[in-house]
């Protein structure tokens, strides 16, 4: 019974491809893989599955979409516009709508796909940076998925701009202004660009190529580095009982974790496949052909840009003119700036932070985000910043819908994106910290076991006994600093790291970094209150 | 009787009589239907007393801001509180009116459309299943279209503005929807959105939302012959009354449209997407991940 072989023509087939591909060692090694279990850890699938149906219904799109700026006399299903002169482009978008069978419900889950595919990669990327996932060996792959992300704005933005409805127009306008604005070379640039004066007949075949071809391509290619250095590396896992650095604690690959991505994939789709069918979006046959004379309220980008447009939005009119030229800092700045604060920072926060900890460890068990309050704190300062930026592109939907004042809210805007990070800061660290002392008081003196005791002289008092051994597992994985080498040892040699300006600015942020940090550990004296025998009133 | 049944058998004899029965069919809804002013017109001494009902009525409602003689008020320092209603025009006065802006509750920004106060409500419900009830409410409908227009005709005796369009001009199945549809997305989306769901202006003052069956044809015709509040006047050289009705088609068609592609998230473009995005696709896979991750094999082979 034991050494059952499989019916002929199965071994075979796998004889086949093993004599030539070596496969059977292959997945020997590999089938077995052990997955950690953690619900954070799907986020990154859901944009990995969003992807592929991205590229599904993408394809069944360019069945049908010309991708052409012809001007054309619409005559079709959706008798509104009849009669109305546009883009061969928008011409087809509406025949995909209205008269290609399946075509709306194909077009309405390639676009929530693309919403989902974003806003998946910024909740797993959320998910890397607050549990240090990002840390060695993993840099690389943290970097990668920053690109991937910049990727897909570009692509989103492509894609958005295809249709040439009247939400389009608008957003390539903002990109032609954009490009104009870049010194020296701006204008240069938008003429290669749009081949001509805004908006031009290239752009639209331009972008359909990149949209398509290119970008796509690139991403694929990411997609699969990613994940090959994940299955190289070996996915992070959260700080459990049973799990160490040196070993993976969790279900292997084949059957189990195979069982629930595979079915975690279904639900992807099942979702899409819901809201295409369920909920309206991008209805390009409300806004219109593009016009240039024309604009409409409520005209904002796909969610992934609306940072880059609320910056836009509570800029201030900047501008600089001085021999001849013209420096728009007022298109200049909301399109870089806080955009290469999130991603540069995202980008250089790995190496910073091994620098300034002087760790250079590999790691693989995640942190719990309040044993690394500064990290936990300049995160939330950046979720501050990007968050009050991108509610700002909302700005005239939340003045309408709320009846609030426009020029308030630009002003609160524009206050709140400086002192709301700051504030995110302060406050994430000093939660951060309450709930180490809080864990602290867990591991030193137990948990409240709801049982109160007299003493003999009576005093009333309640017992306290040991958490369960989960949750000490959990607490405990907290690695408590331990204080850095003194800047000059006993006989006055300075340390090698803490020389020249360099070395002061590194030990003093180191010391920002561990100096409130606390020490959560058992304590031996505190064993007999643990126990329960000889209860003693506890200070807290 | 000989002769009658002799022409009885004459070849013009059909036409004639169904030449009298419309005439009399005329005659008869002449004489019954409310909406006749004719028999008003004729007599003048009506119209007086109806113009001194108009008055009366501003003199109540609109002379403690805007003057007893309409002419406007202003405050100490010389800065207006009310304009002067002298050559508005009887289409303004409609609007403000039937729409319930006016009598304004409080100075503001801008005066929020509501339920017209009672001496003016012509929308009021009428389909009542008691006789008794009815009849009262629709008394006091037809009181309140008679005291609309007395005051429609009050200001419009002071000087001469802009009528109130016929029902011709504005009924929404005649006009070109096409070409409504571009007229709206040139000068009316700006403020009031793709599908005139409204949006913010400055000041907080707002574009409000044209996609209520509340607001009537007539009302959008009056508001760009007038332009109401913050918004401009659209008079009949800049949009031709065939403009005009396009966009009322444009609008009225549009807001009665379903939406093929399943719940429209009101329609005002990528800020509710987005929402829906995060909160209905990222929380219900959130959900589904918490799920399965939840699941625990109950017994692994070991090899």
């Amino acid at each position: 019974m034991s050494e059952a072989t499989a019916p002929k023509a199965i071994e075979g087939t796998l004889g086949f491809i093993d004599e030539r591909l070596g496969s059977t060692t292959f997945f020997k090694r590999n089938v077995k893989k052990v997955f950690p279990d953690h619900w954070s850890f799907m986020l990154g699938e859901i944009a990995l599955y969003s992807f592929i149906i991205l590229l599904l219904t993408g394809t069944f799109l360019t069945l049908w979409f010309k991708p052409s700026m012809t001007e054309v006399v619409y005559d079709g299903s959706y008798t509104k516009l009849n009669g109305v002169k546009m883009s061969e482009a928008y011409a087809s978008t509406l025949d995909i709508s209205f008269d290609v069978r399946g075509g709306l419900l194909m077009r309405q889950i390639h676009h929530w796909a693309a919403v989902l595919f974003m806003a998946s990669i910024m909740a797993h990327m959320l998910r890397v940076f607050f549990t240090g996932a990002y840390r060695k060996p993993r840099e690389l792959n943290w970097l990668i998925g920053l690109g991937m992300f910049t990727l897909g704005m570009l692509e989103g933005l492509f894609g958005y701009s295809l249709p040439d409805d009247l939400l389009s127009g608008t957003g390539l306008r903002i990109t032609q202004g954009v490009t104009e604005a870049i010194p020296l070379v701006g204008t240069y640039i938008y003429m290669f660009l749009f081949g001509g004066e805004f908006p031009g007949d290239d752009i639209v075949p331009r972008l359909f190529t990149l949209h398509i071809l290119l970008i796509p391509g690139v991403i694929l290619g990411m997609v699969t580095a990613h994940m090959m250095i994940m299955w190289h590396q070996k996915h992070t896992a959260m700080p459990v009982k049973n799990q160490t650095e040196q070993q993976v604690y969790g279900y292997p690959f084949y059957p189990v974790f195979m069982a629930k991505t595979g079915a975690y994939f279904l639900f992807t789709f099942g979702v899409l496949a819901l809201m295409g069918a369920f909920v309206q979006i991008n209805p390009i046959w409300l806004f219109g052909p593009y016009d240039p004379g024309a604009i409409s309220a409520g005209s904002q980008p796909d969610w992934y840009m609306g940072v880059m447009e609320g910056a836009l939005r509570i800029m201030p009119n900047w501008e600089i003119s001085a021999w001849g030229h013209t420096l728009s800092l007022n298109v200049l700045i909301p399109a870089t700036v806080p955009l290469g604060i999130i991603f540069g920072g995202a980008g250089a926060w790995p190496f910073i932070e091994a620098w300034v900890t002087g760790d250079k460890r590999q790691h693989h068990v995640n942190t719990r985000p309040r044993n690394a309050p500064v990290r936990t704190a300049t995160g939330m300062a950046a979720v501050a910043f990007y968050g009050l930026l991108w509610v700002a592109g909302a700005n005239d939907v939340i003045a309408d819908k709320f009846h609030v004042s426009m020029f308030a809210l630009t002003w609160f805007f524009r206050v709140t994106v400086f002192v709301g990070p700051f504030l995110a800061f302060v406050i994430t660290k000093r939660i951060c910290l309450g709930l180490q002392r809080k864990d602290a008081n867990v591991i030193g003196h137990g948990v409240e076991s709801g049982i109160i005791v007299m003493s003999p002289d009576g005093k009333y008092s309640e017992r306290h006994e040991p958490a369960r051994e989960q949750e000490r597992a959990v607490i405990l994985s907290k690695e408590n600093t331990r204080p850095e080498a003194p800047a000059r040892d006993a006989n006055g040699i300075p340390a090698p790291d803490t020389k020249g300006p360099l070395g002061h600015l590194r030990a003093r942020l180191n010391r920002a970094w561990t100096f409130d940090d606390i020490p959560v550990e058992e304590h031996e004296e505190h064993g007999e209150v643990e126990s329960g025998k000889e209860p003693k009133q506890l200070s807290h | 009787m000989k002769r009658f049944t002799a022409w009885r058998r004459r070849p013009w004899a059909g036409y004639a009589v169904v030449l009298a029965a419309l005439a009399a069919i005329g005659v008869i809804y002449a004489g019954f239907s409310p909406q006749t002013d004719r028999a008003e017109a004729e007599n003048t001494a009506q119209a007086a007393q109806d113009l001194a009902n108009g008055k009366q009525l501003f003199n109540k409602n609109c002379a403690s801001c805007h003057g007893l003689n309409a002419e406007g008020t202003k405050d100490a320092k010389g800065k207006p509180i009310a304009p002067s209603l002298i050559g508005v025009g009887a289409a303004s006065v409609d609007f403000q009116v039937s729409t319930g802006r006016m009598p304004a509750m409080n100075p503001g920004a801008q005066m929020p459309r509501k339920e017209p106060i009672p001496e003016f409500n012509t929308s009021i419900k009428t389909d009542y299943s008691e006789p008794e009830k009815r009849e009262e409410a629709e008394k006091q409908k037809a009181l309140a279209e008679k005291n609309l227009a007395d005051l429609r005709a009050y200001i419009a005796s002071l000087a001469i503005g802009p009528a109130v369009p016929p029902a011709s001009a504005v009924d929404p199945t005649k006009g070109d929807v096409a070409l409504g549809g571009k007229l709206f997305r040139t000068n009316c989306a700006q403020c009031h959105n793709f599908t005139g769901q409204g949006g913010a202006l400055t000041g907080g003052k707002y574009a409000p939302p044209l996609s209520g069956s509340d607001v009537t044809p007539t009302q959008i015709y009056e508001a760009m012959l007038t332009g109401p509040q913050a918004m401009p006047v659209f008079n009949d050289t800049t949009l031709t009354p065939k403009d005009k009705q396009a966009i009322i088609s444009y609008l009225v068609q549009t807001r009665e449209e379903p939406n093929p592609g399943g719940n429209g998230l009101g329609r005002i473009g990528p800020v509710s997407e987005g929402l829906a995005g995060w909160l209905i696709g990222i929380g219900l896979l959130v959900l589904a991940a918490m799920w399965i991750t939840a699941k625990k094999p109950k017994k692994l082979k070991k090899s």
